[in-house]
Parts: structure tokens; sequence; C-alpha cells
């Protein structure tokens, strides 16, 4: 069948399907099971309000439990296992650990990731800050967010490709066609460089690509938190005397240090799963691995799920403390 | 900045530095938009950032051959005349030679002396007279080198090939339909079953309801890295194997943590009164859920339908993982242009139309419901 077809036919029995799943759940147990009439009416309706959230829940229970929180055992029990040919495991306790950190190209992957946790969030979020400060009073400030929120909208994929145009680099005789180069030459650079070659920096030059999507994320919630601001308390700091440097820092960022931490967070853990990026620039060579793409080399690259969920368990464990922290926050916020 | 009114040069400041940022932030999208509109030569020929620009360029031309065209026009004397543009573009003559040692040796309109009597005169509408003895009017054609200025010049075939073109086999049409393929339903069932489960936890009292909202919070950061090995061995077990099913199925839990938790706390601030009176006048939760809620909810569905409509439409691994199997025949348009990164690394033409053809859509949508998407990014991350 023509995969269109399959998908519209998909959407008509996923949708229909669920549709019939709440409609005829629902009615079977107000019409069928609990009717709401007869000696026990009164009695019965109570039980069917009992049943009827996990009516509602049910779907998306067993979705989440299935795609989310099932993987998550399934993958630390693998990570203790190691595979053996015709579909056999045997269990090798922390060994498939033991040897992944004690590879170079693991140590160069947990290295890279710290560095990207160390440069991303915070140079996104703070350039984030300062667009929205600098567009805040701005006429046209609306289509300048417009712009900088633009690659919000690219995928990591197609934004490599923007980067490697940028990053490009031709023979020294001819013309550049890589505005870094072109740059780097007009400015007194002795040659072409292959600026994804060179190693240590070049990690930052593929952070580059993340930052530039993340600063419009970051931009827009932190322009929201900053028109939140009561303005009495800017006012009273100018009538005070205060200059723009210290009504900035002094009285502007205090009262948004909670959506600041909010910005930071979720754009590290956005740098903690980067794939796409390293995986299309330059697949971990010139020592620009990262854990994500580690763990796709080794489970699918070298087929070894032992050590490849291993690695991935390191990645749940680096987002662990913001899960807990997410969750706490939550819940004290519900009550 | 407050006192910003107050004084020019600070909006002047303040103006500048915004447009330098919203340069540095657009020039790249920019360079990859411009170049998909130019030819391979072009490409390699200049910056992108030149082509926007009427551009110097030399052109090498040919008077015509002498032997056929050649007239006498009294003893020993014979000439050729003609217009060096024909068949061709007309330029505007700068400046001309007739050899590559020195270009730009006369204007138009003078005459150049080839030596021993044989002259060349060029005219600024192209037309020259080429006059000499039979000798020196033999052979091949006298070559003229024209500087001109060549106006910016752009060309659509570069998306007739990547996108119509039936012989190239590395095309996006298929890649296209494909993406679609696997974005419109992960878009559309995600948010009917979170719908649902959105009004559970927001408007139905039942034990357990906050253990609940804070697995969903927890869920929102899990890394879906984790569900790859186990979830693709289950949809082995299960006879799903690599499919549309496995990564539609796939999208669909991954996205659901944050439907509901956007749908629930937009749902959570209806208003109270509606839903008791409803409830009051004898609707059924069902009722309620299809005629009250849903309708009231459209800004927080749309929010969530944007995002999971980009990041469907965006994402590489979970394709990589759960779709594309050895066949390729359900490659999308990510993985496209990550084989096109490997095997077209120069030719920046057809990457850079692959690139933009893949990122028109989401721009297009993003740009149409900004709204919603900046609606949606605040529900889901300031508390």
């Amino acid at each position: 069948m023509h995969p269109a077809l399959l998908g519209l036919m998909t959407i008509i029995v996923g949708v229909g399907g669920c549709v019939g799943y709440f409609y005829g759940a629902n009615l079977f147990l107000d019409k069928v099971l609990f009717p709401a009439k007869g000696p026990n009416a009164g009695r019965n309706i109570n039980r069917a309000n009992i049943i009827r959230p996990w009516i509602f829940l049910f779907p998306a229970l067993f979705a989440l439990g299935l795609y989310l929180a099932y993987p998550v055992f399934a993958t630390l029990r693998l990570s203790f296992l190691e595979r053996l040919p015709g579909n056999e495991y045997a269990f090798v306790g922390f060994e498939n650990y033991t040897k992944m950190f004690a590879e170079p190209k693991f140590v160069e992957a947990m290295k890279n990731n710290v560095l990207w946790l160390l440069v991303v969030p915070a140079a996104s979020t703070a350039l984030g800050l300062l667009v929205a400060q600098l567009t805040d009073r701005l006429k046209w400030g609306s289509i300048a967010k417009s712009i900088i929120f633009m690659p919000m909208a690219i995928s990591f994929v197609g934004a490599a490709v923007i980067f490697k145009l940028v990053y490009e680099a031709r023979p020294e005789d001819v013309a550049q066609i890589g505005v870094l180069n072109h740059l780097y030459l007009l400015f007194g650079g002795d040659s072409p460089q292959q600026w994804l070659t060179i190693p240590f920096w070049n990690n930052f030059f593929l952070m580059i690509v993340l930052i530039w999507i993340q600063t419009g994320f970051a931009m827009v919630i932190l322009s929201a938190a900053l028109r939140g601001i009561p303005e009495e308390t800017v006012e009273a700091a100018v009538v005070d005397g205060a200059n723009p440097f210290q009504i900035f820092f002094r009285i502007k960022i205090p009262q948004i240090m909670g959506t600041i931490v909010v910005v930071w967070t979720t754009i590290t853990i956005a740098t903690l799963k980067v794939f796409d990026i390293v995986f299309a620039m330059t697949n971990g060579q010139w020592e620009t691995q990262v854990l994500a793409n580690y763990m796709y080399d080794k489970l699918f690259r070298a087929n070894d799920w032992g050590m490849g969920s291993a690695a991935a368990m390191i990645i749940m464990l680096l987002v662990t403390p913001i899960l807990v922290w997410n969750v706490y926050n939550a819940r004290k916020e519900m009550r | 900045m407050e006192t910003a009114g107050q004084k020019p040069l600070v909006v002047w400041a303040l103006n500048i530095s915004v447009v330098v940022l919203v340069l540095l932030w657009i020039f790249p999208t920019l360079g990859l938009f411009v170049s998909s509109f130019r030819t391979g030569e072009q490409i390699t020929a200049s910056g992108w950032w030149s082509s926007m620009f009427p551009a110097e360029q030399t052109v090498q031309l040919r008077a015509a051959d002498p032997d056929d065209n050649r007239i006498e026009t009294s003893a020993g004397v014979f000439i050729v005349e003609g217009n060096i543009f024909e068949g061709g573009d007309t330029l505007t003559i700068d400046a001309w030679a007739t050899s590559s040692r020195d270009l730009g040796a006369f204007a138009a309109g003078e005459t150049a002396d080839l030596g021993d009597g044989e002259t060349l005169t060029l005219e600024a509408d192209g037309s020259y007279v080429w006059q000499g003895d039979e000798d020196q009017l033999s052979g091949r054609g006298q070559r003229i080198f024209v500087d001109a200025t060549v106006p910016p010049e752009f060309t659509t075939n570069n998306y007739g090939f990547v996108l119509f073109d039936e012989g190239n086999s590395e095309g996006m049409a298929k890649a296209f339909f494909n993406t679609l393929t696997v974005v419109i339903p992960a878009t559309i069932i995600p948010i009917l079953i979170a719908a649902f489960a959105a009004y559970a936890l927001a408007w139905m009292d039942f034990p357990g309801r906050a253990l609940l909202i804070a697995a969903v919070v927890g869920l929102l950061v899990v890394p879906l890295q984790l569900a790859l090995i186990p979830l693709l061995s289950l949809h082995n077990a299960i006879g799903i194997g690599k499919g549309y099913l496995g990564v539609w199925l796939a999208h669909t839990g991954f996205g659901l943590p944050l439907a509901i938790y956007l749908l629930r706390n937009y749902m959570v601030g209806l208003p109270r009164d509606i839903i008791e009176n409803a409830r009051v006048d004898g609707a059924t939760e069902f009722q309620i859920f299809t005629k009250i809620i849903l309708p009231l909810s459209f800004p927080a569905l749309a929010s969530f339908a944007i995002f999971q409509f980009l990041w469907t439409w965006n994402d590489l691994l979970v394709a990589l993982v759960f779709l594309i199997d050895s066949s390729g025949q359900t490659t999308v348009m990510t993985k496209q242009i990550v084989e096109l990164l490997g095997t077209r690394g120069g030719d920046w033409e057809i990457l850079a139309t692959s690139a933009f053809v893949s990122i028109a859509v989401p721009l297009a949508v993003f740009f149409m419901m900004q709204r919603y998407l900046v609606r949606g990014l605040l529900a889901g991350s300031v508390k």
C-alpha cells in the first residue's frame, strides 16, 4: 500500500479508534455496568465516577508506561548484560561500565559533554537575556525577536548544513565561499582553515549551532518574564538615581531569577541530548564526540547493546537531578 | 533601557546593537537561501554575499569565423564585421582587450592595433570591425576579452532538479512525502490521547492524581535515547519491525508528557463555573469534555500541535531507529540530507536546495503560528 494512503488510514483508524474507545467505554460504564437507574442508581453513579478517570487516562498511561517508563528499567537491565550469539544474554555486572570508562572515545565524549553543558546553556541564556532586554522598548522589537526566534523552527540537520556553509574552506588560491574563512583572510589570517577539524576549538564551532538555535527560546521566555516585573520597582530605582546597568543587574535580574533557572535547566537538557548536530557535521571525528552520538555508535554501528545501554544510563544519570528538582517543584506548587 | 527616551545617543546605540544581532542571526540562513538559487559554478566562483550585487566579470568571446565571413573591401584588405554578443547575452562593456595579459586595455569605441596593420574596433553595443590582410584574417576568430558588469543572476533550476527530476536518485520528493507521512499521524494522535488524560488530571477527582501529575513532570525530561533498544526489540518481537507504524507509536509516546503537561495546565485554568453548571445540568463527563473543554482549549491544542509538528518534522534519531530500514524506501528528509552531506559534500547547490526544501515548511508554520508557539513555550516552562 502507498505510504500516504497508509498514513491516511492510520489517521482515520487512530482517531476513530481513540474517539470510539472513549465514547464506547463511557457508554458501557453508564448504560451497562453501572446504569444510573433502578434501585441502585445513586450507588451506581458514584461507582461509575470512580472508574471514569481511569478510562480517560488509560491510553495515555499505557503509552507513557510503555514508551518512557519501561525503557528506563529495560535499558538499566541491558546495561548489566552482554548479548551473546543466538539471542542469549549473560549477566556481566558492571563490566560494560568499566569497559566503557576505559575507552578513550568515551572519556572524550564525557569531557566534551561537560564543555557543552558549561558553555551552551550559559551562552544561550545570556544572549537571550541580552536580546530580550535590548528589544524590550524598541519599536521594531517584535520583528527583531521573530528573526532571532526563527532558528527554533529549523532542524538540527538543516542548521548543520547552514553552518557547514559558514565554515566551508576552499583552497588558498580560489575565492572563499565560507563567510568565516572569508573574514579570517580579510582580517589577516594566513591561509583558509578547516574549522571543524581543529581539535578542541571545533567543539565550539559545533556549539555555536546549538546556541544559535536555543537563544531564541531563552529570549522568548525571559522577555515575558521581564515584562512581568512590576513597574513600581523599576520606577522606584529610577527615582533613587540608579543607572540602567544597576537597574538591570540589581532590580530586574533578581526578580526573574526563577525564570532564568528554568530556562537554564531546559537548555541543559537539550544540550545533554545533542545528537543530530554532531552526527551530521563531524560524526564525532576530530575529537568532537559527545555522549548521545557515542551511544548511537555503540548501539547501531558496533551493535554492542551492553555498552550502548550503559552510555544511555549515563545520560539518564545526568538528567536525574533536574528530574528530581522539577518533580519537587511541581509538587510544591500543587499544595 | 529606562533612560533611553531622553538620550538619542543611547537610542542609536541600542538600535545599532539590535541590528547587528539580527543580522548575525539571519546571515547563515540567508546564505543557504541565496545559494539555493545559484548555479554550482556561481557558488564556487564567489561568496554568496557578493551575488546580491552586480559583479565585474571578464568574459571571453570570439569574433566570427574569418574564412566564412571576411569581405574584401579593397585590394588585399579584408574585414570581418559582426556583433560579439550575437547568440548570447548582451553585456555592458566597461573595457575590453584582445589578450589575456593586458585585460581591460581598451575602452568601448577604441581601436586595438594587433600589429602589422591588423586592427580591431569594438563599439559599446558589441559591434566590431576586424580588419587585416588575407593571412591575418584566417583560421579562428579573434579572441576578445570583455570586462562587463554582470547583474545578479538567480535560477530556480536547483529546485527543479531536487524536487521534480525523475532521473535524480537523490531527489527530495520522495523523502518529502515520507516526512509528511510520518508527521501528520504523529501529531494528531498524541493530541487526542493527551487531551482526555489532561482533562481527567485537571477536573476529575480520584486517588493518586497528584502522583500521576508528578510522574508526567518527571517523564518530561527522560531522554528518549533510553527507549531506542528496548522498544526496537519490542517492535521486532510483536511484528511491527521498522516502519511507519513503529515511528508513529514512538512519536506518540515521546510527545505525550509535554502534551499532557501543557493541556492540563491550560485546562486547570478554565473557569470552574462552566464545568460545574454543566454537571448540574446533567451533562456527562464525555459531553463536558467534547462540547466544552475541547473547544475552549483550542489555543493549548494549537500550541502543542505546533511543537509536535516541528519536532517530528525535524527529527532524525527516531526516524533512524524506528523507521528507516536497509531498503531506504522510507527515508525522511533529515536522513536524506545527512546522506547528501556525505556523498555531495562539495555540491552546495544541491545541499543548499535540499536543506531549504526541508526547512521551508517548518519556517512557514513558524511565521504563521508564532503566537501559539510563544504561548506554548511560556505555558511549558514558566511556572
